[in-house]
């Protein structure tokens, strides 16, 4: 790059950083108050189809189907529902959120060792007490990587979620298009792109610690 | 065969064949009948959706054939001995690359190269490459050494424990990686009607810009039957090409 050229990108940033800051506070915020919505969602469903074999295949299934779907032809058709928007980012980024982590929750309260079932059973656990105590913490440690897998798909679909004039980073990327030709075009695609990275990173690091700080001491290795 | 397969494969075989006939034949009847204003008659003219299918088809396809012959070998490549300790910076690079949104992949690359189908292509190539490649690793890595030892132990040349036994054992978790890639593909190929490289995304992007809601969802439904069509053939091929011993 010129030398002028890196000027100019410290006047974009010098210029504009508070702006920038406030676009990723807001994308990482869409993104992680989306993931407590869908981490409940995923867990109730979860703790409802997990000792069904047809439900839980039925609820995998349907997980599969909706991560098929394209962000762009979701926001195709919540915006004649809900309009423009924060309320159609919202609604698709927890869509896509609860999928991957409804799936691992359902693995990971499958994957039970019988035998602490058994022993559960035998000190007269009730099936909610084993629930609850046992198969929920147990599967933790699956649900977070889940929550993690999510929170890296969901901060792409909060940048698509944009062109429906969605809060976050996405707005740089499509101002950056809109303006292609234009001086700033480039700084403003750049400023959306690797801030969704660095966003990204911030929020994995975060996900990472919580996962070792909530899993049951007993399950660490 | 059936009676091997997850209920979830089960259900998702037939299911999603009857989803798409279901959206597909809806849209066929609704636009038949549905009374359009001349902008949205013209756009969901049968010959123009056709003209955009095409386009979205055949820019996945391109896409999808350059992703895999380059994204196997270096997967192969990149888990032979010598070239090993590559592997481990590779897959960390190629983890970082995908919290990139392929969104901003495509703006960036339109900004420096301009618009039209050979970016779109070249951008869904960069964004898909990553997790194929990222599953073809883990798939070789994932075979038995004690099968290679034994395969090599009745001398057979490296080629051939590639192509005869690490591949057949992989091709599982590499055809999960294609899949993904695929159906990555088939919807980000939406985004090439904001560089002008056509697709079926233009019909959301006119919708939107003109408010025309049933040119919006016509896009919208449209993008999903195809996306789901490539998911059931995506996973109609794993189930074929499995090495019947693993199943």
């Amino acid at each position: 790059m010129t030398k002028a050229g890196e000027w100019a990108v410290l006047d974009f940033v010098s210029s504009r950083w508070v702006d920038i800051l406030f676009r990723s506070y807001q994308h990482a915020s869409l993104v992680v108050q989306s993931l407590v919505v869908a981490t409940i969602i995923a867990l109730l469903i979860a703790m409802l189809v997990s000792s069904r074999p047809w439900g839980s295949a039925v609820a995998n299934a349907v997980s599969s189907i909706g991560l098929t779907l394209p962000s762009l032809a979701l926001l195709g058709l919540a915006v004649p529902l809900v309009g423009i928007g924060t309320l159609p980012s919202v609604l698709i980024v927890i869509f896509y959120a609860t999928l991957p982590i409804l799936r691992n929750a359902i693995v990971g309260m499958q994957n039970i060792d019988e035998d602490l079932l058994e022993s559960a059973r035998g000190q007269g656990m009730s099936r909610l007490a084993i629930l609850l105590r046992i198969r929920l913490p147990m599967a933790w440690p699956v649900i977070m990587t889940g929550v993690r897998v999510s929170a890296q798909m969901s901060m792409g679909v909060a940048a698509i979620a944009a062109y429906a004039l969605g809060p976050g980073l996405g707005g740089y990327i499509f101002s950056g298009l809109s303006q292609i030709g234009g001086a700033n075009a480039l700084y403003y695609a750049l400023a959306g792109t690797i801030g969704v990275i660095i966003v990204a990173l911030i929020v994995d690091i975060v996900l990472a610690l919580l996962a070792r700080l909530t899993t049951s001491k007993g399950l660490l290795v | 065969m059936w009676r091997r397969l997850s209920r979830e494969d089960r259900i998702l075989l037939i299911g999603i064949p009857a989803l798409v006939i279901l959206i597909v034949a809806g849209w066929f009847i609704w636009h038949s009948t549905a009374d359009l204003d001349d902008i949205e008659a013209r756009t969901l003219a049968v010959a123009n959706v056709a003209t955009l299918t095409r386009q979205h088809i055949v820019i996945v396809v391109i896409a999808t054939i350059a992703v895999m012959v380059t994204a196997v070998p270096t997967g192969v490549l990149l888990t032979r001995r010598r070239l090993s300790f590559l592997a481990g910076p590779v897959t960390f690079i190629a983890n970082m690359g995908q919290a990139a949104p392929v969104i901003g992949v495509i703006v960036l690359l339109a900004i420096w190269l301009g618009f039209g189908t050979p970016v779109a292509v070249l951008s869904l190539w960069i964004y898909a490459f990553l997790p194929v490649l990222a599953n073809t690793v883990a798939g070789l890595r994932g075979v038995d050494r004690t099968l290679l030892e034994a395969a090599r132990g009745i001398s057979m040349s490296p080629a051939q424990v590639l192509l005869r036994v690490e591949l057949p054992m992989a091709l599982p978790v590499i055809m999960v990686g294609a899949r993904t890639a695929l159906v990555l593909l088939v919807g980000s190929a939406a985004f090439a009607t904001f560089i002008s490289a056509g697709g079926l995304g233009n019909l959301i992007t006119t919708g939107i810009n003109l408010y025309r809601f049933p040119i919006l969802v016509s896009g919208a439904m449209l993008i999903a039957a195809l996306a789901l069509a490539v998911e059931w053939f995506g996973r109609l091929m794993e189930v074929v090409l499995t090495p019947k011993g693993m199943k």
